[in-house]
This record gives C-alpha cells, structure tokens and sequence, in this order.
C-alpha cells in the first residue's frame, strides 16, 4: 500500500477514507483533523488556558501532544484512582511524558486528597467501578481547572468512544445524556468549557499517533473495565466498521448533525434545575452532590 | 513467526510467510481494533510478514464509559 500523498510506502491504512498514510503525511492528517475538529465546532480560542484530562493512555497523551503541536497552551492533570498496578504504570507513563517534553502536570490522588479510591468506592457503593471512576473524574477535572484558572478542559474521547457512547444512549433513550452528547460542553456558572478535539479520529489512530511519535502509553486496559458494557459496544460497532468502513463516522456526525439538537432542549431543562452543593458547592440537582454523597460513603467504608 | 499478544500477555509461533490480512483473520482479531508492529514499524492490511519476522498485535480499544 502507498501513501495517499507522496506515494511512498504506507505505514498505516485507514480504511474509512480509503487510504493508506506514510509516518510523515499521516502525523500530518492527525494534526489537521484536530485542526479542524477545534474549528468546525469552535472549540478553543487562542490564547485560552487548557488543562487536559491525562490518564497516561494512547488518547489524553496524543491529545496533549497535539494540542502544543499546534500551538496552544495545554497543561495536564492526572487523577491518581488508586487501581494497584495499572494505576502505578499509568501515573508513570503521564509523569514520563511530561518530564521528557518539559510540560506541566498537575496531579490530584484520590486516595490522598479525598480519602478514598476506585475499588474501595466500587465495594462501598456496590456501582459498578467504571461508574464511581467516571463520576470522580469529570467533578475533579472540573474542579481543578476552575481552582487553578483554566478555560476549558480537553479530554481524549475519540470518535469510538464517541460512538460507543451514542449507541448506549440511543439503546435506552437516555433524552438529557443524548442532549448534551456534543463536542463541546459550553462554560455554564460551576462548569468550566469541556471539548474533545479528537472526535474526527479513531482509537486505532490514536494508538498508532503514539507509536509513530515515540509516546510511551499504558497499553494495557484497567482491569476494572474489562467486560463492561462500553467496551461490548466497541465490539458490536467495529464489527459493522469492517463490514461498512464509515459506519461509526456517519453515526456519530450523523447524529450531531440531524439528532443532536432535537435532545438539547433535555439537556437544557436538567441543567435549569441545578442548584448548589451544600458540601462543595458544585452545581449538583440535589441537596449533595453526587461526588460528596459517593465520596462519604466510600471513605466511611 | 514469533507473534506477541497483549491483554493477556501471550507469545504464538506461526509459520510464515503471511500478509498481515491473513495473519489477523487466523487469529479472529477485527483490524479495526488492533496495529500491527513488525520489529518497530507498523505495518498495514497487505504487508506480508516472514518466517523470522518478530511481530506485536497491539490491541487499540480502552475505556471505561466515563
């Protein structure tokens, strides 16, 4: 195979655009898809302070890389979740990264600085892990960077983490989480600005980003997520991938195109109901927030 | 070849040569969801890979739902 550009040898091909890639012209494409990504749905202003969610994966670490690629100044920020191993190799492979290429990272440790961690809260509130994980991650991400004076804060979902969630939603016809499906996540009073730059690239894009630029990534999965239903999602829609190349492009930008805003009116409705968090102070619908009332029972635990 | 396997760690030896296509579909792997490394490089659908080829089958899907 060549590459679409320069006709040289390829080094990956990307079937849903029908073309192979060299190293040179395929760091290229990645850039420019996030260069456009941040345009189309005007994402970041120049100028503005960026904190990205680092998880010490293929995706936040290509993130960052990209966002200084193409000029912005993008601090990190690491989330110390306390899963034995995996979470002593992640937090290694954030600090390495940022060591080597001279970036700021900032880092928060659950069990330190809020008295619990990931297994612990999963035991405790009999969730499953990824769900305590995921509410952890987006109260601190948001938190830190209104604390420390950041406009808006980057995460490394990709289009098949896109896809993945979309079709979960569309299964259970969750209205207010299909409403704020979106790319970008506006600054509201208690929310600072959330984008996803990477939403016109793949996983599979992603991982080979890192190799072609000698990112050092945690290449094992969590193994609190193994078997969850997310990752049964990304089976079923890389199966219909390789059967329809585009088929996780078309329903993605499909769905933000023709769906998306026929569900903003739930999101809108949810959001006017927020009051504030009588612990912290977050926006929460409640007395307590979902953070404090997982936080409590986890570190009681 | 020797082929190495992630998530779990594992190591087969197959007889080469075969394209990477190939290589995948004996092993039921999705393209969609892993790279393929040949000694350092990567390597698309139709590379073919030899006898004494070293090669890494690096599984690309991660995530919680967060």
């Amino acid at each position: 195979m060549k590459c679409r550009v320069c006709r040289g040898p390829a080094v990956i091909d990307i079937r849903r655009h029908n073309a192979g890639f060299c190293a040179e012209h395929f760091l290229h494409h990645c850039r420019e898809q996030v260069r456009r990504g941040i345009k189309e749905h005007d994402m970041l202003r120049p100028g503005e302070r960026v904190l990205v969610a680092v998880s010490g994966g293929k995706d936040s670490l290509a993130l960052w890389d990209l966002l200084v690629a193409l000029g912005y100044d993008a601090d990190g920020l690491y989330l110390g979740l306390g899963i034995g191993e995996y979470s002593d190799h992640s937090g290694d492979a954030a600090r390495s990264y940022a060591g080597e290429r001279g970036r700021k990272l900032h880092e928060v440790d659950l069990a330190a600085d809020y008295g619990y961690d990931i297994p612990g809260a999963a035991a405790a509130t009999h969730r499953a892990p990824c769900g305590a994980c995921g509410l952890s991650k987006r109260h601190l991400f948001n938190r830190v960077a209104i604390e420390r004076g950041y406009d808006v804060v980057a995460t490394g979902h990709n289009l098949d983490d896109e896809a993945a969630v979309l079709l979960g939603n569309v299964m259970r016809w969750e209205a207010g989480y299909l409403g704020r499906q979106h790319p970008v996540l506006p600054a509201t009073l208690g929310f600072a600005r959330k984008v996803k730059p990477l939403i016109r690239l793949g996983e599979r894009e992603m991982a080979a980003y890192c190799v072609l630029e000698g990112i050092d990534y945690i290449v094992e999965e969590c193994p609190m997520a193994a078997g969850n239903r997310h990752l049964g999602y990304k089976e079923v829609l890389n199966a219909l991938e390789e059967r329809s190349p585009g088929t996780k492009a078309a329903f993605v930008f499909g769905f933000l195109d023709r769906a998306q805003p026929h569900f903003a009116g739930a999101a809108l409705e949810e959001r006017e109901t927020l009051g504030e968090c009588a612990v912290c102070g977050s926006p929460t619908t409640g007395e307590v927030c979902a953070f404090c009332r997982l936080r409590e029972r986890a570190s009681d635990a | 070849m020797k082929v190495l396997l992630r998530n779990p760690r594992r190591e087969l030896d197959l007889r080469g040569p075969l394209t990477v296509a190939a290589l995948l579909e004996r092993l039921e792997l999705n393209p969609e969801s892993v790279l393929v490394i040949c000694g350092d490089t990567l390597v698309t659908h139709d590379a073919r890979l030899a006898d004494a080829d070293t090669v890494e089958i690096r599984p690309v899907m991660s995530g919680g739902a967060s």
